[in-house]
């Protein structure tokens, strides 16, 4: 098994300048994450609002540089910073991002969003682009008749299918996956969910998959890895972490994930009745 | 064959339809909108076909004709409708002529802003840092001179003129356009299809014009009508100091400044320019009303 | 007697495309003391039916119903002013968004006092009074420093912590709480789901929960209705509905659930619940 990604000790200082009122002051975002991830694996990268998930998340994803550390890319330094990304490096790494509502620009059709990144990087005659960007049409779940519409007459999880389309269109090694499908309905989560299984399976694609919810990690993840005010708390094989989680906040955030299944409501009520 | 298919796709695309049905039904759902536009579009038909419509030549003058009331006044003249001005000139002629030069002053004055205003809006938005700053302090100083008096200031050093007098207006209206594109294309920078349009390697170009500014064009839409009935405005009110078109034109303010001195014994001659410019401005108010109820989605209802 | 009680209630909004109808025909009951959950996915209209029994709704909105009544008070029938005077003191209302839906403009301590002085009539110390134990009573530390803040100034969790507050000050009746938790962490959450949870007990409210989240439901309701597309699929007791669930809709919400997975795929509704409304 190859590694695909491999980060180590990443830090991100974002500078807040001072005012004539308030001192000038330094947010440690993140606090030196190391991980790897191996190519057709998921990690998941769990923490809650400000925990630095999504900060990683941009910083692997080359939109945003590291303040230090290393990114290894296919056993391949990368500083965005010092301008060494060649398209080469930005077809290998993509986004999917959280609101589908968002992500898409309202102005294009579906066919042009699709084949914006072919047109950019690559000079792909017009109509192998129109072929290559109905294709991943299909393998997404949509159809042909979709491709000259406009983002607003899709529902969310359709329109989060195209952002997965998009994000495929340059054939990525690792897709970046930021809290894909938190914005869904539970049963359009479901659909996207077992769309990227398709996906990783056929495309031998490799995930890091930054979430909130831990009972999607715990179904979708090979890895699992706690991320607390900018530093990763626990890291580990999904097994691991979740049969035996050492640090006391993941412990925290598995006692807070609501239960839905009958033992727990059974408790819940008996101990209601004990109340009462 | 595959582009058989697409231009096919095309005109099934359902969506540009629907888009007009949405647009015409929030946008006729302003009655004052409807009205306006119903008005725009006969002014623009009166610009176009003005010398098949017009009774006379606008500066023709009858000397046997000189100020002729309306044709419902005692002593009106079936062939002079709305009676003549000082010279003998057919009023009605004038006033259908007119519109040609109302409507023309506005489209270019509109079209030089607005391109100017959102190259500069575009920049300043999406660079930030010092060229915003520059950009916006040069646009702050514009707008700190009341704008009739830079607009004569500019028109006195370039020489009167209504080409001169309609460059000096789209130079007065342009900060609001850039003041306007810089808050739209600051809002939209953050959005996520920008960044993802970035992660496919998008350059700055691409994403400033391609990306960012189509869904910038709505409050812009709405602005631009508007400036379109100031620019009219304007361009008579430069027109009655003197500064904008000069005489015979048949402009409409330049019309109200050479009939001043009848404003007590004919009141034809004066109050018609008047009605005009007043109608005109006030229908493209109403359509531009209509205009942001259509197109901002913050005022749209559920 | 019913808390609230709502037969066949529909709603229809006026649309470009011609009248939508968001609820079609929900009929439901809350007593008293009684947590009774609303689940469905968007665009079930779970927060619409809500909002139409308060009276919240947008004039495009058109609100029928065989029976609206709270406590025994015809809902539709009264006056604007009337209906006032209900809504705010006896039915209070939490939103998802906390942070939002604190005006900005105002401290929080302002924004308490407000409806402690419009509904309740107290004076300016009683007021101060009270706002301090209500924040207290809903676990905002240090309380009378606290009034004075603005909502910018707290977090997303504080921020719904004092909407419960300025909820439940005139000791409401009946309170619903729509998606309370969804915009907050899994942590937050859990405490104000507990905080939430233990007011309704102390003060026997009845608690509408709408909510999207079937662990949310697992964890609070006493009783569920299931919507789907503007109609009611199922109502039952919530071990009733978890472990017998009636409805095909039901079954195939629960089978999509991460936690439920047993196999290589998440089961999707598709596959387990055909449309009928659809298929008309």
């Amino acid at each position: 098994m190859s590694v695909i990604l491999e980060a180590r000790n990443l830090v991100r200082d974002y500078h807040i300048p001072g005012g004539l009122l308030k001192k000038a002051k330094t947010v440690h975002a993140l606090k030196g994450v190391s991980f790897s991830v191996e190519q057709g694996k998921t990690l998941a990268i769990v923490g809650e609002s400000g925990c630095g998930k999504s900060t990683l998340g941009r910083i692997l994803t080359l939109i945003d540089p590291a303040t230090s550390g290393e990114l290894l890319i296919e056993g391949k330094k990368i500083d965005i910073a010092k301008g060494d990304m060649t398209p080469e490096m930005r077809r290998k790494v993509q986004i999917v991002f959280q609101n589908p509502y968002g992500s898409l620009n309202p102005r294009q059709k579906i066919g042009d969003i699709l084949m914006e990144p072919l047109v950019i990087n690559t000079d792909t005659p017009a109509d192998e682009r129109r072929d290559r960007a109905m294709t991943m049409l299909k393998k997404v779940g949509l159809t042909e008749l979709h491709f000259n519409r406009y983002p607003h007459m899709f529902s969310g999880g359709q329109r989060q299918r195209i952002a997965i389309a998009r994000a495929l269109m340059l054939n990525p090694k690792l897709l970046v996956l930021d809290e894909p499908v938190s914005a869904l309905d539970l049963s359009v989560q479901a659909q996207v969910l077992n769309l990227l299984a398709d996906l990783q399976d056929e495309l031998k694609l490799t995930y890091v998959f930054i979430s909130h919810d831990l009972s999607v990690v715990r179904y979708i993840a090979d890895d699992v890895m706690v991320m607390y005010f900018g530093e990763a708390v626990e890291y580990g094989s999904r097994d691991e972490v979740f049969a035996d989680p050492k640090h006391s906040y993941t412990k925290t955030l598995f006692a807070a994930t609501p239960r839905a299944d009958v033992e727990s409501i059974k408790a819940r009520l008996a101990k209601k009745k004990q109340a009462a | 064959m595959s582009q058989a298919a697409a231009t096919n796709a095309v005109s099934t695309d359902p969506s540009r339809r629907a888009r007009l049905a949405e647009f015409w039904y929030y946008f006729s759902e302003n009655r004052g909108a409807v009205i306006g536009l119903v008005f725009f579009l006969f002014l623009v038909l009166l610009a176009i076909f003005a010398p098949w419509i017009a009774p006379h030549d606008p500066v023709m003058q009858y000397r046997d004709a000189v100020k002729v009331p309306p044709v419902w006044q005692e002593g009106g003249r079936a062939e002079f409708l709305l009676g003549t001005d000082p010279v003998g000139r057919d009023m009605l002629s004038r006033l259908i002529y007119g519109t040609r030069f109302s409507l023309f002053v506005g489209v270019i004055v509109t079209t030089l802003s607005l391109v100017g205003g959102i190259a500069l809006g575009v920049i300043a938005g999406y660079f930030r840092g010092w060229v915003d700053t520059v950009i916006m302090r040069v646009m702050d100083i514009i707008l700190a001179f009341p704008s009739l008096l830079l607009a004569l200031v500019l028109v006195a050093v370039l020489g009167p003129g209504l080409v001169n007098a309609m460059i000096a207006i789209a130079l007065v209206f342009q900060p609001h356009f850039v003041r306007l594109t810089r808050a739209a294309v600051m809002s939209e920078k953050t959005r996520d299809y920008v960044v993802a349009a970035k992660v496919s390697g998008a350059g700055h170009g691409r994403l400033m014009f391609k990306t960012i500014l189509p869904n910038c064009m709505a409050p812009l839409i709405v602005q631009a009508t508007l400036s379109f009935s100031s620019a009219i405005l304007d361009a008579a009110a430069l027109g009655f100091l003197g500064m904008g078109a000069q005489p015979p034109t048949p402009e409409w303010g330049t019309m109200l400044a050479e009939a001043r001195e009848f404003i007590n014994s004919h009141w034809w001659i004066v109050t018609l320019p008047g009605i005009a410019i007043l109608i005109t401005v006030l229908a493209i108010n109403l359509m531009g009303d209509g205009l942001r109820d259509a197109l901002d989605p913050k005022l749209k209802r559920s | 007697m019913a808390l609230l009680e709502i037969e066949n209630l529909v709603v229809e909004f006026q649309t470009a495309s011609g009248p939508f109808r968001a609820v079609n025909g929900v009929s439901m009951k809350v007593h008293e003391g009684e947590v009774l959950a609303i689940v469905g996915e968007s665009g079930s209209g779970k927060s619409v039916s809500m909002l139409a029994a308060m009276g919240l709704l947008p004039w495009t909105a058109k609100v029928t119903a065989d029976k609206l009544t709270f406590n025994g008070r015809d809902l539709l029938g009264m006056s604007a002013n009337e209906r006032r005077k209900i809504v705010g003191k006896d039915i209070a209302m939490i939103f998802q968004e906390p942070i939002a839906s604190l005006n900005p403009c105002f401290t929080v301590g302002f924004q308490i006092e407000e409806v402690l002085r419009v509904h309740m009539g107290l004076d300016k110390a009683a007021r101060r009074k009270r706002a301090i134990e209500l924040f207290e009573a809903v676990g905002i530390p240090d309380p009378a420093e606290r009034l004075g803040h603005y909502p910018h100034q707290m977090s997303g969790g504080q921020c719904q912590r004092v909407m419960i507050a300025i909820a439940i000050a005139c000791n409401p009746k009946l309170l619903i709480a729509d998606e309370p938790t969804t915009a907050l962490d899994v942590t937050i959450q859990k405490q104000i789901l507990d905080l939430l949870m233990k007011l309704q007990a102390e003060h026997r409210m009845g608690l509408i929960m709408i909510t999207h989240n079937m662990g949310v439901v697992a964890e609070t309701a006493d009783r569920v209705v299931v919507q789907y597309k503007g109609r009611k699929m199922e109502e039952a007791d919530v071990l009733t509905l978890f472990e017998n669930p009636k409805s095909n809709y039901t079954r195939a919400l629960l089978a999509a659930l991460p936690d439920n997975a047993t196999g290589d795929r998440l089961p999707t509704i598709s596959e387990l619940f055909v449309d009928e409304g659809a298929a008309q």
